[in-house]
């Protein structure tokens, strides 16, 4: 209260010189934040909009922006119709289910098994995540190796002990682009399911024991519904990555052979680069942005529930103490 | 009830040794409280008993069964845990049913003993709730209710109130004593709060450093502790310990220290005949000290009063004697100021003598 009347009687006496220095004070986090919307502007904002700008126009590289007629939502409209397009669609989803579906049973299987103390444990951890810190290009190019129809180590291996070679990058490439995303994209699950794992409450797990539950028992009823939290949301991200991914399949197959490897990604790339039609490329780019934004926005709005949710029950808890 | 017994029971973890040959046995439908500072070893020894900890050495018998090679599931056991333990997923009559579920028992016996467990502890209305949904006082009756609905014959909690605040732990307790005598079941408690134990317990076990210092009926420990440890862990504010020495004069024995020399009497003073010249303790509990003006200076001690703690209808006086420090629980009314000199009665029958070295009682 007196506080309040001191501040008051300051402002009658310099009105004008306070309000300035309030109106500062208000201003100052936008001053900081400044730079970075800039940059953003610039870098993300612009950008953006002449993406979609430019996927409303019937605009190949040989023309200028301002040549380029206008054509609305034909692009758009267009690509339902394309049979090439419709195609790299359904390998974009097939990859990305088929790899994310086996790498979280792959990852949370090996979390599972190596959530124990003994010897070596941390070396063999640091093993597993190794593949995930290389870079995708050098991934890409060490299965192309791999993969070689004749000197490859896989058909070498195979004819060693007897058995036909197999045409990994031909009449398999898309299950030999899919081993090698899984063989990279695996440890980044393990981490996080390990760590879930690692974080649940020890006491509970031992009640269990005690209530009976064999170590399968465990896994089912306690242990995977206590972490698919930090499971759905692991899934997410992997998704989200999987429809974005480019590299490792520009370097082991480019798409090919014909478009069975051509997931989304690649497709826009040869749009632009080689068939040359921008404005068709820029609308296949905004479906992909629309795609990755419904999932990223699914996955807020699970993290929000779920914090809405702890914070209900904890508020309901905290009532009737 | 299934009998459980240990036999030289050691834990190691590496070169360390924990528990040092730990023999315990339990009579049919005790009530045994392990109780001990932290570190004692108690919990250790009762998850042994769980079978959640390895046992180094030794073996525990069920009903002369050796059962330490056995998972924990199949020791017919149940058990409430600090934390509660409950499964955060799953709601009350889920938790409870848990282990009914896992045996494959029917559906309507399973409803059944939910229903009956939860009326016992006062969960019906909360059934259907998970446990984040519920207060700490709550989630403890979960953690209750669910070892009770095991019906094994063998119940361990492990400090099951120290996570409640002052008030529910004494409704708790109340409850608990009450419960034990209802249900038939041989139960160990482990808590490291000697006022928990005294009130639960129809046997105590005193652990420190591994060892098991004295067990048997509270009373028997409060009023013939075995040594220093378990004279000085049992009772509030703990018992007063002076320096002393044994000395005859004429047909009497007395006991002399520093500002205080105190004539023995009855049993005591057969026991401490023949210890002269040795170094001991005299140990006194704080409400063995009477406020006297007119005793004698051979059956009292006079003290300087330094501090005095209101506690409502009890104070608790910090004195000097000597330079010894010495606490006496008076009534509050006792007219007396800070600084003043009082004498106060030692209670002739409650005095207590420990050898100063190996601290175990004459």
């Amino acid at each position: 209260m007196s506080d309040m009347t001191v501040a008051k009687g300051m402002n009658q006496r310099r009105p004008a010189k306070r309000k300035a220095v309030s109106l500062a004070n208000r201003l100052s986090p936008y001053a900081f934040v400044g730079p970075a919307i800039i940059v953003l502007f610039i870098a993300l904002i612009i950008p953006l909009g002449y993406m979609i700008y430019g996927s409303m126009l019937d605009w190949t590289a040989s023309q200028s922006i301002e040549e380029a007629d206008f054509i609305g939502l034909k692009n758009y409209t267009d690509l339902w119709n394309d049979p090439r397009f419709m195609k790299s669609v359904s390998v974009t989803l097939r990859f990305a289910f088929i790899v994310v579906v086996v790498e979280l049973i792959v990852g949370v299987g090996l979390a599972l098994l190596l959530d124990r103390d003994i010897k070596g444990m941390t070396f063999l951890r640091t093993m597993f995540i190794l593949p995930m810190m290389i870079a995708p290009v050098v991934v890409g190019l060490m299965w192309r190796f791999m993969y070689h129809p004749s000197d490859g180590t896989f058909n070498r291996f195979l004819e060693k002990i007897g058995l036909p070679s197999v045409d990994w990058l031909g009449e398999h490439a898309l299950m030999s682009v899919i081993i090698a995303d899984i063989w990279q994209w695996t440890p980044f699950i393990f981490i996080l399911a390990l760590a879930a794992l690692q974080s649940l409450p020890r006491s509970t797990l031992e009640a269990a024991r005690i209530d009976g539950a064999s170590p399968w028992q465990q896994i089912i009823y306690i242990k995977l519904p206590l972490m698919m939290p930090v499971l759905i949301v692991t899934a997410l991200l992997r998704l989200i990555d999987a429809f974005k991914v480019l590299e490792v399949i520009l370097v082991l197959t480019d798409g090919g052979p014909g478009q069975e490897t051509q997931i989304l990604s690649h497709r826009i790339n040869e749009t632009m680069t080689e068939v040359r039609h921008l404005g068709e490329a820029a609308a296949m780019a905004n479906y992909l942005l629309i795609l990755l934004m419904a999932l990223t926005l699914g996955m807020l709005g699970f993290n929000r529930w779920q914090e809405n949710r702890t914070a209900r029950i904890r508020a309901a808890a905290e009532e009737d103490v | 009830m299934p009998q459980i017994r240990l036999e030289g029971l050691v834990k190691r973890y590496g070169a360390v040794q924990v528990l040092h040959d730990i023999d315990l046995e339990m009579a049919d439908n005790e009530f045994t409280v392990l109780v001990g500072p932290s570190g004692c070893g108690k919990s250790t020894t009762l998850r042994m008993i769980a079978g959640l900890e390895d046992v180094s050495d030794g073996e525990i018998y069920v009903d002369d069964v050796p059962v330490s090679h056995l998972e924990p599931k199949d020791r017919d056991l149940a058990m409430v845990f600090q934390d509660y333990a409950l499964y955060p997923h799953m709601d009350v009559a889920q938790n409870i049913s848990f282990a009914l579920r896992l045996a494959k028992r029917p559906k309507t016996e399973i409803d059944k003993k939910v229903r009956e467990v939860a009326e016992m502890v006062g969960l019906t209305d909360f059934l259907g709730r998970k446990p984040g949904a519920l207060s700490g006082g709550q989630r403890q009756r979960v953690a209750m209710a669910r070892a009770l609905a095991k019906d094994s014959g063998i119940f361990l909690f492990d400090e099951p109130l120290s996570n409640l605040d002052a008030k529910l732990r004494g409704q708790m307790r109340a409850e608990l004593a009450m419960m034990s005598q209802r249900v038939e079941k041989n139960m160990i408690y482990v808590t490291h709060d000697q006022i928990e134990a005294m009130t639960l317990a129809d046997r105590i076990v005193v652990m420190h450093g591994g060892y098991i210092q004295q067990q048997g009926a509270p009373e028997d420990l409060f009023k013939r502790p075995a040594n220093k440890f378990v004279a000085g862990f049992l009772g509030m504010p703990p018992m007063n310990f002076l320096n002393c020495e044994i000395e005859a004069r004429g047909s009497d024995t007395f006991v002399i220290g520093d500002g205080f020399a105190l004539r023995l009497q009855g049993e005591i003073a057969k026991k401490a005949a023949g210890h002269t010249n040795k170094d001991l303790s005299l140990g006194v509990r704080p409400s063995d000290l009477l406020f006297a003006e007119s005793a004698k200076p051979e059956d009292s001690l006079t003290l300087d009063v330094k501090v005095s703690e209101y506690i409502g209808a009890q104070s608790v006086l910090l004195c000097a004697c000597g330079s010894a420090s010495v606490t006496v629980e008076v009534n509050s009314e006792t007219p007396m100021a800070l600084g003043e000199t009082l004498v106060f009665e030692v209670n002739p029958a409650r005095v207590h003598l420990f050898d100063r070295t190996s601290e175990i009682a004459l």
